[in-house]
């Protein structure tokens, strides 16, 4: 927020950071890209590189296989795929970067759904010889329903179709079709090969027809920083801090992530359900106070009345607040092997909130493939997605997903086992 | 660069404090009897000026738990105990020796220090009957981490079972834990070895001296240099050599190697690490070079 400082302590420290997930087939080359984006960036040290050098050669590959670097559990590492969410990390002097490196399998929709949820950005690959899979729009489906905000879809093994401008004009063509049924706000389409490094992280010169960015450049470049509602504040109210201590003796804060809008002092809030409202008279991060607060920022702020506010309530402006409602209209993707049934009872945790949910109906199931909605479902099955109505026992005071992520979003628990069971993003509010 | 203010954007250490103080907020609020497990190393010392930052003015709203391997570098459990006097908290000790003693761990003269912590730990968890434990563990320290979660469910025993792990989506961490189990809490799980440093560089974060160049009798041990002390003495065949050393990683001295260094403040640290070509726990660990899997196998038994 300052001005950043170029001195030498100081890189690493006024970077931004962009979260991105990706999707793609077992044979896409995904960890291979992952691998070379690592080894490129020098993310990977010697030690692990010489331990998949060491694998490579025991196994008889020709090449070092980048894709060893990235299956981190044993049991993946025997069936050669990747069966859960791992996160990667590597920084460029512009960036620093998280990987949410999910799993294309089929079955594992789940896996998709968890790593998007807090993806800046969705990379899909899909391999050049075949064109789009099933798979590839089944991944481009996920991440808009899960309002990612921007969208690259990496065709890769570029050197394998001779670096065919063609061949990437014809899926270009095929995907722009497709993805104006989604949402996608942003969307980029670059022709790369993982293996070879073709417009991984620089231009590659076997595709003199490709004009854009390499993927590295539009990773580093993309611009993130609006994606957030910065107009509708919301506070949702985490941890009620009272130090009980003779210097702070009367010190009562509301600490919480700022899910939304820009707090200041001074300001006029509600707090809901109560409806009690406020101003705001001071707004703390540890020991200073601030002149303003935005998302993502955790701060404790302080009003001016001594209300009754408690863990779950939410803090928003007085002419801009979340209609508090017991009924919920949701996208809901189902987890656990036990499908989703009517009527069936569940706990709903909802920003910092929780409470009992009643299944009212399910109406209807989407077709992740096709964009098809089949009604008449009497349940959603593992990995399937579907619209649901829920009665809560306490009010959710949410917005729809699709203007904010965190007030719009809530995880689905099952009272017995603990599991969490489902994810819903949240259409309107009744 | 106007635009920042603008466009409201954090920095990236920024938003992973946010998020750390969240997730501690988040324990704090919802686990009965949470408690911080501190090693005295960078990231558990990390973890305690977040938490700190959380709950400010309050004091923490949980414990400070400390396993005692009697193997601890005295340099750490000094500012372990400048710690827990500057916030005031309260520090439980499990000790590996009075476990041993009690018969909760056995010391068969093969097992490493590193190893009887598991038992001596979980057996702390129990007795005092904690719910959740806050990890200093990062997911970019090692391939095992890379998939675990920020909550991290253990079983009656326990056990981190990788397959059936709970989805962590959004913000929303899911706390449920049935009667005996427990949760194990990774506020730094975003952070890498650079975060964690230009953190400390940033908030001037008092850690102990072994981290920082100094001279030490060494002895050069299967291509580590550990420290001599009652706890490692040469073998045949090995001497005694005083080098200019710093720990990357602080475990129990029989384990943990130090690297020929001359960083002697925090930015030269960073600007070593920031060309190091090994991981902190490649170079420095024993502990993890038995087999490639070697991680994997002490987290499924209740490592951290």
């Amino acid at each position: 927020m300052t001005t950043p400082n170029t001195a030498p302590e100081a890189v690493g420290t006024g970077m931004d950071l962009l979260r991105f997930a990706t999707a793609g087939s077992v044979d896409d080359g995904k960890s291979t890209l992952i691998g070379r984006l690592l080894y490129d960036s020098k993310a990977i040290f010697e030690d692990q590189l010489e331990a998949v050098e060491a694998v490579s050669e025991g196994r008889g590959y020709e090449y070092t296989d980048l894709a060893l670097l990235t299956d981190g559990l044993r049991s993946e590492r025997e069936q050669g795929i990747t069966i859960d969410v791992a996160y990667r990390y590597f920084a460029t002097p512009k960036r620093k970067f998280i990987i949410a490196d999910t799993p294309g399998h089929v079955q594992y929709t789940r896996n998709m759904v968890t790593g998007a949820s807090t993806a800046d950005l969705g990379l899909v690959l899909v391999d050049a010889r075949k064109g789009l899979s099933e798979q590839s729009r089944r991944h481009a489906v996920l991440l808009s329903l899960l309002r990612v905000p921007h969208l690259v879809l990496a065709v890769n093994k570029m050197d394998l179709v001779d670096y065919d401008e063609a061949t990437f004009t014809r899926i270009h063509a095929e995907f722009t079709a497709f993805a104006t049924k989604l949402n996608i706000p942003d969307l980029t389409m670059i022709p790369i090969s993982a293996l070879k490094g073709d417009n991984v992280v620089s231009r590659s010169e076997n595709m003199p027809w490709y004009e854009g960015p390499s993927l590295m450049h539009h990773l580093e470049n993309v611009h993130v920083a609006s994606d957030r509602d910065l107009v509708s504040a919301r506070l949702p109210v985490q941890y009620v801090i009272r130090p009980k201590s003779d210097d702070f003796h009367d010190f009562r804060g509301y600490a919480g992530q700022i899910a939304g809008g820009v707090m200041k002092p001074g300001d006029e809030v509600i707090v809901l359900p109560s409806g009690f409202t406020s101003k705001i008279s001071s707004i703390e991060l540890f020991d200073r106070e601030i002149a303003e607060a935005f998302p993502p920022m955790s701060v404790t702020v302080r009003l001016t009345d001594d209300i009754d506010v408690s863990r779950g309530d939410m803090i928003a402006r007085v002419n801009n607040a979340p209609k508090p409602s017991q009924d919920i209209d949701a996208m809901v993707c189902w987890m656990t092997n036990k499908p989703l049934r009517q009527g069936q009872k569940l706990a709903v945790k909802h920003t910092t909130r929780t409470a009992r949910a009643l299944v009212k109906d399910i109406q209807y199931r989407l077709d992740i493939n096709t964009l098809h909605r089949d009604s008449d479902v009497g349940e959603l099955a593992l990995n399937e997605i579907g619209r649901v109505r829920l009665r809560t026992t306490a009010p959710l005071l949410c917005d729809p997903y699709a203007r904010n992520r965190t007030t719009g979003s809530f995880i689905l628990v099952d009272e017995v086992t603990g599991v969490t069971v489902g994810a819903g993003m949240i259409n309107d509010v009744a | 660069m106007t635009t920042m203010q603008m466009e409201y954007r954090l920095s990236q250490l920024d938003q992973l404090e946010a998020e750390s103080i969240h997730i501690f907020r988040e324990v704090a609020a919802e686990f009965e009897k949470p408690v911080l497990m501190c090693s005295g190393g960078k990231d558990s010392i990390v973890m305690l000026r977040l938490a700190e930052k959380a709950f400010y003015p309050a004091k923490l709203p949980f414990p400070i738990l400390q396993v005692d391997t009697g193997f601890d570098f005295p340099e750490v459990l000094e500012a372990r105990d400048r710690w827990v006097a500057r916030l005031g908290a309260r520090l439980v000790v499990a000790s590996v020796d009075e476990a041993i003693r009690r018969g909760i761990v056995v010391d068969d003269g093969r097992t490493s220090r590193n190893r009887l912590q598991i038992g001596t730990l979980l057996n702390a968890i129990e007795e005092n009957g904690f719910t959740a434990a806050f990890g200093g563990g990062r997911r970019d320290e090692e391939k095992a981490r890379a998939k675990e979660r920020i909550y991290s469910h253990r079983d009656e025993f326990g056990q981190w079972d990788p397959k059936n792990q709970r989805p962590e989506l959004w913000n929303l961490y899911n706390g449920r834990i049935r009667p005996g189990e427990h949760m194990r809490i990774f506020p730094l799980s975003n952070w890498t070895e650079l975060d964690v440093w230009h953190y400390i560089a940033r908030e001037r974060i008092d850690i102990p001296t072994i981290y920082y160049a100094h001279d030490r009798n060494v002895i050069a041990r299967d291509g580590m240099l550990l420290s001599a002390s009652h706890a490692v003495q040469p073998r045949d065949g090995e001497k005694i050599e005083r080098r200019r050393v710093r720990f990357r990683t602080v475990g129990d001295m029989t384990l943990t190697g130090c690297v020929e260094s001359d960083a002697d403040n925090v930015e030269k640290i960073i600007e070593e690490i920031s060309v190091a070509r090994v991981t902190e726990r490649g170079a420095t660990r024993g502990d993890d070079r038995f087999s490639e899997a070697a991680m994997e196998d002490r987290k499924k038994e209740g490592y951290f």
